[in-house]
């Protein structure tokens, strides 16, 4: 089983966002970054895969150089191998995102082992755009599917089940090759430990320059909504502030008789 | 015109696709133009969309019926996108709306705006969409002969009626599907777990985070959810740390919730949590850190180790 898992590096922003000056970016000076977080559960659900029945797992990003960081974190948790479409740091909008994928795709395909699997996240951290997988999969007319919280592969089929609307759940069944986007809860990722770490520094990545096709849409700039004004009331300190919590929920008509 | 593909469930126009009417209409007032839905199946919606001013109802006649089969509603909305080129078409900002959009925006290989909360057609159209869940805005343009768009869900009211409206006037039409369109289909459904308050409906949700410190620390955040009939919520935090399942987080990833009070404890307020539940009527926050970014989001505050404020407040709930 050959797998691509589609990852990318986004800043972990904490308790507040602050944009750059010229408010077209968040001003991460001062922030670490991380995958983005159901792509991490998207790597560890290829290395499951792989653990249990073989193969390898490639772990792709477009970003710039940079972005090996991420790689290696994927690597260190176990994907075998990685491909960078490095980029000049310009953020590339979901159209040419998948275009650049889906040349990464074919190109294993002409090189003679294509991918059975390609596993995404439901949907980026930062960009929120829910649409690369989708795109990826009818450019390369593969069966997709999205949203997934339990996957499971049999004779060449991938059974993958999600939350369906108003309770319970769905189940798709996708022929084998198939794009399947995952949602953090799919499992629990691994923490890479100090072995697989070194490990990672000597496996290879690939570095390719992807076309770009800007299509849009094309931000100006970014915002942050507008927060009414807000008091706090500090009901106490400690314990002792118990009684007056008490209160405060018998006005809100929450504690039960 | 402006098409808006809709959704229902049990013969009911869904909410969220309420509320992408209402960003329908205020685009054709806007472009002086028409607004028309899309759906598969759903006789039933005609009142409903008329109401919410649609003055025509396109009705796909699928061999699958109502079943989800997304690449075939992809190419039912596809079919009328090439047979009455309207300016834009709008979706909700729901599981379906997302990716039957998608599908729809990569086979005619135009740009698509995902949750938008305001659009300005114009040359270019500009439009507001979410990122990071809402806590961050990106103005952008978008281009292409038919702009494609989602609503935010709660971005626009749904409870927005046409005076005076009449029926929309039903008109079927049968796309043709080819085999390629069903390979994608949902194979079986499975019932809901039962048992508990779902996070999701519950009126109090005791949240416990990072500070909570254990596992072992939860006992006593689930003794206060008990005692207020409510649901345990998490912080990210904890589920990465294995202490709770994911099925409890409360965030950008987990669930988003809206009860009369969020109780949370020992959660410093990280922006992806705060989407979660920033919807909750009253937010208490216990934390030993009065600068936390949960305060700026509270309505109330203890300040304290929640290990010694948990199990007072439980004390004094029981004898009151």
């Amino acid at each position: 089983m050959e797998i691509l898992v589609a990852i990318k590096r986004v800043p972990a922003t904490g308790g507040r966002i602050v944009l750059t000056a010229d408010e077209r970016a968040i001003d991460t000076r001062h922030l670490g970054f991380t995958v983005s977080p159901h792509e991490e559960c998207a790597v560890e659900e290829a290395v499951r895969i792989v653990e249990a029945g073989g193969g390898s797992v490639t772990a792709v990003t477009l970003g710039p150089e940079v972005a090996t960081e991420q790689l290696r974190d994927a690597m260190a948790i176990g994907a075998d191998r990685a491909v960078l479409l490095e980029t000049d740091g310009r953020e590339w909008d979901p159209m040419e995102t998948a275009a650049a994928i889906v040349d990464a795709v074919q190109a294993q395909a002409a090189a003679g082992t294509p991918y059975d699997l390609l596993l995404f996240g439901n949907e980026a951290a930062d960009t929120g755009d829910y649409q690369v997988p989708i795109r990826v999969a009818v450019a390369l007319d593969l069966p997709w599917v999205t949203g997934v919280k339990a996957l499971e592969l049999r004779d060449g089929v991938a059974v993958a089940r999600r939350e369906a609307v108003g309770g319970g759940w769905e189940e798709f069944e996708l022929p084998l090759p198939a794009v399947v986007a995952v949602k953090e809860g799919i499992n629990l990722p691994r923490y890479p430990s100090l072995p697989g770490r070194l490990r990672a520094n000597k496996k290879p990545i690939d570095r390719v320059a992807p076309t770009a096709r800007p299509s849009g849409p094309t931000m100006s700039r970014l915002r942050l909504p507008r927060e009414e004004a807000h008091e706090v009331e500090i009901l106490g300190r400690g314990a002792d502030a118990a009684p007056r919590v008490v209160e405060v929920m018998r006005t809100l008509g929450v504690v039960r008789s | 015109m402006i098409l808006a593909f809709v959704e229902h469930a049990d013969g009911q126009l869904d909410r969220l696709s309420a509320e992408s009417l209402a960003l329908a209409r205020r685009l054709g007032a806007a472009v002086k133009t028409g607004v028309e839905a899309v759906a598969i199946g759903g006789e039933s919606l005609a009142a409903a969309v008329g109401r919410h001013g649609a003055d025509v109802l396109h009705l796909a006649q699928l061999d699958d019926g109502d079943a989800y089969v997304p690449d075939a509603w992809a190419a039912a909305v596809g079919d009328r996108i090439g047979a009455l080129g309207p300016e834009a078409v709008v979706a909700p900002g729901s599981v379906r709306g997302l990716e039957v959009l998608a599908v729809v925006a990569a086979r005619l290989g135009l740009p698509l705006a995902a949750n938008c909360i305001d659009v300005h057609p114009g040359d270019p159209w500009s439009v507001t969409r979410q990122r990071w869940a809402g806590s961050l805005l990106e103005e952008a343009t978008l281009e292409g002969p038919v702009k494609l768009l989602s609503a935010a869900p709660h971005a626009f009211p749904a409870d927005e009626m046409v005076a005076g409206a009449t029926d929309a006037r039903i008109e079927p039409f049968a796309p043709t599907i080819g085999e390629r369109e069903r390979r994608v289909r949902v194979a079986r459904r499975l019932a809901p777990e039962t048992g508990g308050v779902s996070l999701t409906d519950a009126r109090v949700v005791v949240g416990g985070g990072r500070g909570v410190g254990s596992a072992e620390g939860f006992a006593m955040i689930e003794e206060l959810a008990g005692l207020l009939g409510g649901a345990v919520g998490v912080s990210r935090a904890v589920t990465s740390a294995g202490w709770r399942p994911h099925t409890e987080q409360v965030g950008q990833t987990g669930a988003r919730i809206a009860p009369d009070l969020y109780i949370a404890c020992g959660i410093s307020g990280a922006i992806q949590h705060i989407v979660g539940c920033k919807a909750a009527k009253t937010i208490l926050a216990i934390n030993t850190d009065p600068d936390a970014p949960i305060m700026a989001q509270a309505d109330y505050a203890v300040i304290g180790d929640l290990r010694e404020v948990v199990p007072a407040i439980a004390a004094a709930l029981r004898r009151s």
